[in-house]
């Protein structure tokens, strides 16, 4: 189904430069602030993979997931001790945290996969908070109980290119959240994404259509769990250390209310809610102990008067609308 | 043996602070289905609450009412000051957004849960504070070789009661039979001429009131209590609801107490360390076997 619609084309080039803008103002952006919201810029990029990545989870599928924090621990786990201890470099532990943080998630998924709405949800929270404890627990020595792994290394392309100031982070992440975003717009227009749509509008339905719902939810998760691979792996090797207090459940929290607060399903929307949880705590240093207590009342607030989210995903409108037209013009 | 039996009773007791809790989910979901994640958060206030009323205001209160009114009393204000509480985050930020489905009741919910937090820390500091120690004497009792505290004994017959209560109200009454109603539908509750509000009123402040309650015995339990404590024990109640099979109040009860029970015997004959481990890894392999939770009936799905 082509768009050749000259208002549709129009709205399309509109949109495509807004976008070259904002890329032009992240590209500068390390250039006119300084290093403290570099770093606020570098965390919003983490909330926005995370957020992305549970995304695809949530608002794609429609599976509430409020463990997610616990894949994101798996990533930066396996990132810290292979590379701490066995000294492999950062830029092949990559697709190891994510296959490491996606088989994880298989495994534990694959059995409770058929559970519903709130109880899928419980058990999220409970499979987060198990991991959360037993890197906690400091199990075989390796994960060094409270304290965390220290010491990872830069990741760097051999040795001539090491990412290791703040500006070169932020780069960093902002590029791996560019290719994800390319790579989710993509899913979303394909027979993945309609799937995993279908599923979310209507389990019954779409079973009865033929789609694999066990197969799709599956591959969701795992999806969903590799991004958060990543995003530990890239924030393992910021902090230069890993702890189990970053993977806790107020996190997990954290992170629904992004892809809510954004919108569920709408990439724009989930860059909005992460930059809403990620720099508005920032804005907001001045009111110092009652910042905490103005974000609750902002979401609150937030959610009374926007409850689809800031920027809602626009579901179908316009396939059906060139369907319409096509088949105006056919017939008359 | 005797070490079984009063873990037994050590997890009954804690046991019981998660079925108290547990109510007050399994009723607002039961009637709304919405899971307040503010309610762990309205049981620290309850804490709080009846905290400072035995501290500020031991002098008079207790001077006048005796140590037991004093403790009765702390419980009767954080009851009456968390249904209060709980009605008014239902008006402020539940009932605008019913109409436009659950998900966005959930980030509603985590806000109230954060402003209740915040709140708690910006008022009576971030630091913990400590219970007075002369609330109920402590007097250790020993029944057959089995120790067990009078404030043991104190809490468990007080939770016993109020689930007691809550059950008969729930299941013998009039109003508990519109309660019923509600939850099996709401819609049609109403044709019956059964007052929504007023159902959606009471849930709201009732299972709150429970909450801080439960709140008042748990500072008098482990005498420390922190702003941050509302998730901790949210979290467990919340397990235990699911557990138990959420919605179904006799199945909160349940579930609470298990959950207590286990958590005592895994940190006893297990490990400390991985005791709330073992907790949640029940709880997953309950729902593997029993999707809807231990007393949960097997709802069909609507098409």
């Amino acid at each position: 189904m082509k768009l050749n619609n000259s208002t549709n084309n129009k709205k399309n080039i509109f949109t495509y430069w807004i976008i070259i803008l904002f890329i032009i103002i992240f590209l500068i952006f390390p250039f006119v602030i300084n290093a403290y919201w570099v770093d606020v810029f570098f965390f919003f990029g983490i909330y926005a993979l995370l957020g992305l990545s549970l995304n695809v989870v949530l608002g794609e599928v429609g599976l509430f997931d409020l463990g997610h924090m616990g894949f994101m621990a798996i990533g930066a786990y396996t990132t810290a001790i292979l590379n701490v201890n066995f000294g492999i470099p950062i830029i092949i532990l990559i697709p190891i945290s994510a296959i490491a943080a996606g088989a994880f998630a298989y495994l534990v998924c694959s059995p409770i996969i058929h559970l519903r709405g709130d109880y899928l949800c419980i058990v999220t929270i409970g499979m987060g908070e198990i991991i959360r404890l037993t890197l906690n627990n400091n199990p075989f020595g390796v994960t060094g109980g409270p304290n965390g792994v220290f010491g990872i290394d830069f990741p760097s392309l051999g040795n001539f290119f090491v990412i290791d100031n703040s500006a070169k982070f932020y780069y960093y992440i902002w590029i791996i959240v560019g290719l994800t975003i390319i790579g989710l717009v993509n899913l979303q227009h394909s027979r993945i994404g309609r799937a995993w749509n279908c599923i979310r509008e209507d389990e019954v339905a779409a079973e009865s259509t033929g789609i694999d719902v066990r197969f799709y939810k599956l591959l969701a998760f795992v999806l969903g769990a590799a991004l958060a691979g990543v995003a530990g792996n890239v924030y393992a090797t910021k902090l230069m250390m890993v702890s189990p207090e970053s993977f806790n459940f107020m996190e997990s929290c954290m992170l629904f209310c992004i892809v809510l607060i954004g919108g569920m399903g709408s990439i724009p929307g989930v860059l909005i809610g992460a930059a809403a949880i990620s720099l508005f705590p920032e804005f907001f240093r001045t009111f110092a102990q009652y910042r905490m207590l103005i974000f609750g009342v902002a979401m609150v607030v937030m959610m009374v008067f926007r409850p689809g989210g800031i920027w809602p995903r626009k579901r179908g409108a316009l396939q059906l609308k060139s369907i319409l037209t096509k088949a105006g013009t056919e017939n008359g | 043996m005797k070490i079984i039996l009063e873990q037994l009773l050590n997890g009954l007791t804690i046991g019981s602070f998660y079925a108290l809790i547990a109510l007050g989910y399994s009723m607002v979901y039961g009637v709304m289905k919405l899971i307040n994640f503010a309610h762990g958060d309205l049981f620290a206030l309850g804490s709080y609450l009846g905290y400072t009323l035995l501290v500020f205001g031991s002098t008079y209160v207790t001077a006048t009412l005796g140590i037991w009114g004093g403790m009765i009393a702390a419980m009767l204000i954080a009851a009456i000051g968390i249904g209060i509480a709980g009605t008014l985050i239902e008006r402020i930020a539940y009932r605008p957004i019913y109409s436009v489905g659950r998900l966005p009741a959930v980030v509603s919910a985590l806000g109230a849960s954060i402003i209740i937090q915040n709140g708690i820390m910006v008022v009576w500091g971030p630091r913990p504070q400590a219970y007075p120690s002369q609330v109920v004497p402590s007097v250790m009792l020993n029944i057959g070789g089995i120790k067990i505290t009078l404030l043991q004994i104190i809490i468990l017959l007080i939770s016993f009661m109020l689930m007691g209560l809550l059950y008969y109200i729930v299941q013998k009454t009039t109003f508990g039979a519109a309660i019923r109603a509600c939850a099996l539908d709401r819609s049609t509750a109403a044709l019956m001429g059964i007052n929504i509000e007023t159902v959606i009123f009471f849930i709201f402040a009732l299972g709150p009131a429970l909450g801080g309650m439960a709140g008042v015995m748990v500072g008098m339990y482990y005498r420390k209590i922190s702003f941050i404590m509302g998730w901790n024990y949210g979290l467990k109640a919340f397990t235990a609801t699911i557990l138990g099979g959420i919605g179904n109040i006799p199945g909160a009860m349940l579930g609470g107490l298990l959950l207590g029970v286990l958590e005592m015997l895994g940190s006893t004959y297990i490990s400390t360390a991985y005791k709330d481990v073992f907790v949640f890894l029940i709880l997953i392999v309950v729902l593997i076997f029993r999707p809807t939770g231990l007393l949960g009936e097997k709802v069909a799905e609507k098409v």
